[in-house]
């Protein structure tokens, strides 16, 4: 009897404790932002406008999820933009330039996303390079190669009407297929770090990358791994910017990372690894784009936003070190 | 022969610059508690780790079961039924107790992971451990010995027959280590080897069936433990190398007490600390590694923020709440790891000479005053004889000994009262130790007041007019340079809490 109640007193704590107080302020966060938006801002209460956040979150969503994984191992990924932009124009280049069926350029931009990671993984288990440098080198190298492959040209979408005719269309209560593309891939990314092999040496590597290795665990393989998971989601972003754009931009991607990673420690990933989660990112992610369409709504110039989001990453971070402390 | 479940014989190996193990040796029985013992830096660890497979011998052979085996790797020890507890825990803090016990060995129903059953294993070890611990839990919020445990508890499901534990009692209380040992007889009696590494020689009595007594990385001998006593198993541990060389050390004694520290305490580590600095002494501490020796230097240069005590300088109380407080007090304190915490490495000899001082090389606008820097480094150099070809050389590219005495100009410059030295010739070559030690007592003839941890005793014996020992945070006695020897200092050091004198 007594054994049960401390169980679920320590089960209780260990909520509290948990790295789901910092997703449960994230959820709140952005419920009270709503809210206050709504309140305040004329016109910002609408169905369409809501849609419009949420399909100026999908994009962010599905890279934000990405870099999770990396962030969680205690590294990061930079190339996640340019990456995603440059698998849009390898999707660009089959399905549109070549003329090969869609599905085909779907899965060339996946598989062109699992390289972009593998790689980095390679460059960071086997070559032991710092996660920054590597990705930071990625980040570069993308850009030029899907400016060198696109020979420098927008690649449009309007051969294949099939393509934002899926993405875009809204099937369900009139939210658009990019979104539910972004919370299915959340979702897969959710069973990954908590239900698979996958996720469990995710944490482990972020939480005590020795132990891990001293465990028997093939760290460097795994990493290499985590990585490529990474770059499917930045295929998918690929997919997903390029379908909202109905073109391959070979100029974009830049800043995109920025925003991935500010998602994923808004919602409680921590930069030094071992900790994070999906929900929290997603949360993170709808966050500072409805900061950034409530704050253009109601009028405020675009480098007010900039500083606003910024001081809403610090203030986030912060808030997280200062509930870490009082806890220890 | 063939009843040996472990047999090494002939193992050497170095590492860059340090002859860590030469011919060394050791077998285990089936069903037996094989104590391994020696001074800190005697080679156990090292022997234990080739048997682990995480240290590569240069030489020498091992067989397991009567048969001869490479061990390449952590892998490979756990299937040939090797299971190691490392001195510092392993753990994945973010991650249950149970996750963590079966790291890489994941119970899975096809793609995904079975948590429950997960769960369930672990709650069965801990069953047949008789442990109380929830395998939910996650490893960072529980306590240390908690955690022990668990590493145990990871080490044994691997069902192992040799079992090797590096000072697993280091962080245990009493009643910890008798559940500790309550388990190592379980799995003695069930015809288990256990490797027990420890500095605590009462304990080995207890639990012990044999004991193996290495120094310098040699094999020393092995003895029964029933038939050993305590200081016959010190005097092999300290050999019969006494340092030799008495000190010429003035034995009328300044009475003026620099620094006073009373009723320090930090956590486990730093326990009832108080002891009095006079001026122009070298005081040493010694002690075993994890007395807490360095601990209580940080505490008292609040590098780590003490829970409670006073410190007095010059019979005025300080207060000092960092480290900067404390330089100003007149207190330096040269880390053990000068490269991480001593030196800025890719800056230059006469950068890291000022460095500690900047602020009385600069103008009121901040201007740094370059001749005054340049001259202060060049006579820094020539009086400590640093060997560098000028002093725009970079730090990284001097040998240990010259960095050494680089962070010492550092502190020179700085004119503090109190220099606290941290192992002062860890990695140092012969040469240039004996230089530090002229210049630790010239320091002290000119009326600085020296505090110096060393875990060498043969140093600590030569260089200390007076003798501080500590064994898990608290000081077990005192002793004066006339009265030390290793062996007092040995038996002083591995005293625990029932024995300890004032």
């Amino acid at each position: 009897m007594q054994t049960t109640t401390l169980l679920a007193r320590s089960r209780v704590q260990s909520i509290l404790r948990g790295d789901s107080i910092q997703r449960l302020l994230a959820l709140g966060a952005l419920l009270l932002l709503l809210a206050f938006f709504s309140a305040v801002v004329p016109h910002f209460a609408s169905t369409n406008n809501y849609i419009d956040i949420l399909t100026a979150t999908a994009v962010n969503g599905v890279l934000a999820t990405g870099v999770t994984f990396v962030i969680i191992t205690g590294g990061i990924d930079l190339s996640v933009g340019t990456g995603m932009t440059f698998t849009s124009v390898v999707m660009g280049i089959v399905a549109v330039n070549l003329g090969l069926p869609l599905p085909l350029g779907l899965l060339a931009a996946l598989a062109a996303g699992a390289l972009v990671g593998s790689i980095n993984g390679a460059l960071i288990a086997k070559a032991k390079l710092p996660p920054f440098i590597a990705t930071l080198g990625m980040l570069y190298v993308t850009l030029g190669m899907a400016q060198v492959i696109s020979d420098v040209h927008p690649i449009y979408f309007d051969q294949q009407p099939a393509f934002q005719g899926f993405f875009m269309s809204k099937p369900i209560v009139g939210i658009p297929n990019i979104v539910w593309v972004m919370l299915g891939g959340a979702a897969i990314a959710w069973i990954l770090l908590n239900k698979t092999i996958l996720g469990r040496y995710t944490f482990a590597l972020g939480s005590n990358e020795e132990a891990t290795r001293l465990s028997g665990v093939n760290v460097d393989r795994w990493k290499i791994i985590i990585y490529a998971v990474d770059g499917l989601f930045i295929g998918l972003a690929g997919i997903v910017i390029a379908s909202r754009m109905n073109s391959a931009q070979p100029g974009l991607g830049m800043g995109y990372e920025l925003d991935a990673i500010a998602a994923a420690v808004i919602g409680g990933t921590s930069l030094s690894g071992g900790e994070g989660s999906v929900v929290g990112t997603i949360i993170g992610a709808f966050l500072i784009s409805t900061l950034r369409i409530g704050l253009s709504v109601a009028g405020i110039p675009d480098q007010w936003k900039s500083v606003i989001t910024g001081l809403v990453v610090i203030g986030a971070v912060w808030l997280d070190i200062l509930r870490r402390r009082s806890r220890a | 022969m063939s009843e040996l479940l472990v047999e090494m014989t002939g193992i050497s190996k170095s590492f860059p610059g340090v002859l860590a193990l030469e011919d060394a040796r050791f077998d285990l029985l089936p069903g037996e508690v094989h104590a391994l013992v020696g001074e800190n830096g005697a080679g156990k660890s090292t022997l234990m780790k080739i048997l682990a497979g995480i240290y590569k011998r240069d030489a020498g052979s091992i067989q397991i079961k009567g048969r001869d085996e490479e061990v390449p790797s952590p892998h490979a020890a756990q299937s040939l039924g090797i299971s190691i507890i490392h001195q510092e825990l392993n753990l994945m803090y973010h991650l249950t107790v149970a996750q963590n016990i079966f790291i890489g060995r994941e119970p899975r129903r096809g793609f995904l992971l079975d948590e429950r059953a997960l769960n369930a294993k672990a709650q069965q070890l801990f069953d047949d451990l008789h442990l109380n611990l929830d395998p939910r839990t996650r490893v960072g919020s529980l306590a240390v010995a908690q955690q022990q445990m668990v590493e145990i508890a990871k080490a044994l499901s691997y069902n192992s027959a040799v079992l090797i534990m590096d000072e697993p009692t280091a962080a245990l209380t009493d009643t910890e280590i008798e559940e500790l040992f309550r388990i190592i007889r379980h799995l003695r009696d069930q015809g288990k080897g256990i490797v027990h590494i420890s500095h605590r020689l009462e304990e080995l009595k207890q639990i012990s069936n044999r004991i193996t007594v290495m120094r310098d990385g040699r094999y020393i001998a092995t003895v029964n433990t029933a038939e050993a006593e305590i200081q016959q198993i010190i005097s092999m541990m300290v050999g019969r190398t006494v340092f030799e060389a008495t000190p010429e050390l003035p034995e009328k004694r300044d009475p003026t007490v620099v620094l006073e520290v009373k009723g320090l305490n930090r956590g486990r580590q730093v326990q009832d600390i108080s002891f009095q600095l006079h001026r122009g002494e070298i005081l040493g501490i010694a002690g075993l590694v994890g007395a807490g020796r360095t601990e209580v230097m940080r505490a008292i240069f609040a590098a780590d923020r003490p829970e409670s005590g006073e410190i007095t300088i010059n019979g005025k109380p300080a207060a000092i709440r960092s480290p900067s407080d404390a330089v100003r007090h007149g207190i330096a304190y040269l880390s053990e790891d000068r490269k991480r915490y001593g030196l800025a490495l890719g800056m230059d000899v006469e950068v890291n000479t000022v460095l500690a001082s900047l602020r009385r090389f600069a103008n009121s606008f901040g201007w740094i005053r370059t001749g005054a820097t340049r001259k202060t480094a060049l006579e820094h150099v020539q009086a400590l004889a640093i060997k560098t070809p000028g002093i725009a050389q970079r730090v990284k590219n001097l040998s240990g000994g010259n960095q050494q005495k680089v962070v010492l100009a550092k502190w020179l410059t700085a004119d503090t009262d109190v220099l606290i030295f941290d192992e002062p010739t860890r990695g140092i070559d012969v040469g240039a130790k004996s230089e530090i030690y002229r210049l630790l007592n010239d320091l002290a003839k000119q009326g600085k007041s020296i505090i110096m941890i060393s875990s060498e005793l043969p140093e600590v014996l030569r260089m200390s007019h007076r003798i501080l020992v500590m064994c898990e945070g608290r000081i077990t006695g005192e002793l004066s340079a006339a009265e030390a020897t290793q062996e007092r200092i040995m038996t002083l050091a591995t005293q625990r809490e029932s024995v300890a004198a004032a």
